[in-house]
């Protein structure tokens, strides 16, 4: 029996890890080491509530002081991981200092992609931290600017509506034909970026970026049409890298993520949790996948903490599900569909912004789109849990 | 000893991941607002309250010892 964990990264699937083995029993010693200086904290609404001004940044604290206390965690901060002998569970930190667990958890997370050439521009962010909300939220608390929001993904789309409802001149770039294009489809993408536009932002579609250079007065961002736009303020949000570097070469495959097995496990005694993990979901023909969502962080941290109690026979097989909040919108997906699925709208209607649709791929459900509409979202989402068909999924619509 | 289901609806926004993991205790309707349809579920449930408790986005669902 276990009675050592090292949980690496201060994150919502390491906590939850962490919370897991509490729950389970765990009486043993729990370090949680990140490389933030804070407690781990809740991401959703650094691009909402926390960026809008409406928040302060104890209300993102992800637990209470009373219960982090019950917990009994030794929290250590300010530790960035380089090194990982595998055989020994040792990790080495930047500082030289290092730290082993008779089970170790990888939940390291993931960082934002920065446009080349950009990340010394202090007028060009990127979000993920708290630091980097804390600073996009300073500038946008101040007069009327000129946003630009390269990529129409949706931590662009929910910045582009955060910016938009201070007051802000916002243009938001897509490279793709329409927004979430690649998962969506063209269709659902095209309703999720008039969105935008009804609120007044100046969608720039089929537009790539050239060039961003210069800070003072304004960014100047040469688009691939030519066009050049100025901008007092630029978020990019093209997408996030998992932070694998610092198990490069220690001997576990890493490939957009670190690989682990069905059962959450990279090698003995060693299991990841997160945005950083590529692990194959039997519930979707073994697809290895990362997902980068809220749930998922909160599922996998908490079956990792199952699998290291030995109460878990089962393989994570969950049905990935996400939210975002856009405007007064809630866009909602659960599955793993495709834009080349096939899609129909089953519920609702596109005019009021109010509909589901789902998705089919060979015969097969393999996704559900809400916008505005969360019970539909579940009730698909259970369907697709059960392994439904196209058909099924039809005929349930039928019914309903 | 029984217990009895929680929602803050205040934080409650209704992303019905709840009604996903206990559709007998909590309902989002057509009106978009979450309904909880029994307030003292049984100790078989307590399971998937305390799922539906983790998962909620917005942690706005708890479980009071009665």
């Amino acid at each position: 029996m276990v009675d050592d964990v090292l949980i690496i990264g201060a994150s919502l699937a390491g906590l939850r890890c962490a919370t897991g083995l509490r729950r389970a029993g765990f009486v043993g010693r729990i370090v949680l080491a990140g490389d933030e200086p804070h407690r781990p904290y809740d991401r959703p609404p650094l691009s909402k509530q926390y960026l809008a001004g409406e928040w302060d940044a104890d209300r993102v604290q992800l637990t209470p002081e009373d219960k982090w206390d019950e917990l009994d965690l030794e929290f250590c901060s300010g530790l960035h991981a380089v090194h990982l002998d595998p055989a020994t569970r040792t990790v080495v930190f930047e500082d030289g200092s290092s730290l082993s667990g008779e089970a170790l958890v990888l939940a390291t997370g993931a960082r934002p992609r920065h446009l080349p050439g950009t990340e010394k521009n202090e007028r060009v962010h990127v979000l993920r931290t708290l630091h980097d909300a804390s600073a996009l939220r300073d500038v946008l608390a101040t007069e009327a600017c000129q946003v630009v929001v390269i990529g129409a993904g949706f931590i662009g789309a929910e910045v582009a509506a955060t910016a938009r409802q201070l007051g802000h001149q916002v243009t938001m770039i897509e490279a793709a034909t329409a927004p979430m294009e690649r998962g969506l489809g063209s269709e659902i993408g095209a309703i999720c970026g008039q969105l935008h536009v009804d609120e007044g932002v100046d969608l720039r579609l089929s537009t790539g970026v050239n060039n961003v250079e210069g800070s003072d007065p304004a960014v100047k961002i040469e688009l691939t049409d030519e066009s050049e736009i100025e901008a007092d303020v630029v978020v990019v949000g093209i997408g996030v890298v998992p932070n694998t570097e610092w198990l490069e070469g220690c001997g576990l495959a890493i490939d957009d993520g670190v690989v682990a097995d069905e059962f959450c496990a990279v090698a003995e005694g060693i299991y990841a949790a997160g945005d950083v993990v590529r692990w194959p979901n039997p519930k979707f023909g073994d697809e290895l996948m990362r997902v980068e969502h809220w749930e998922n962080a909160v599922e996998q941290g908490g079956y990792v903490a199952r699998r290291i109690m030995g109460v878990e026979t089962e393989a994570f097989a969950p049905v990935p599900w996400f939210w975002s909040d856009q405007y007064s919108h809630k866009l909602q997906l659960a599955g793993r569909p495709r834009g080349t699925d096939q899609m129909e709208i089953i519920d609702g209607s596109v005019d009021e912004k109010r509909f589901a649709a789902v998705f089919g791929r060979e015969g097969r459900l393999t996704g559900v789109f809400g916008l505005n509409r969360p019970r539909h979202v579940m009730q698909y989402r259970a369907l697709i849990n059960e392994g439904a068909s196209w058909q099924d999924a039809l005929d349930f619509a039928q019914g309903t | 000893m029984g217990y009895k289901v929680v929602v803050d609806f205040d934080l409650c926004e209704s992303n019905a991941t709840c009604m996903g993991i206990a559709p007998d205790i909590f309902e989002v309707r057509d009106d978009d607002f979450l309904y909880i349809l029994n307030e003292s579920p049984g100790a078989d449930q307590r399971a998937k309250v305390e799922e539906a408790v983790e998962r909620c986005p917005k942690q706005a669902i708890s479980i009071e010892e009665s």
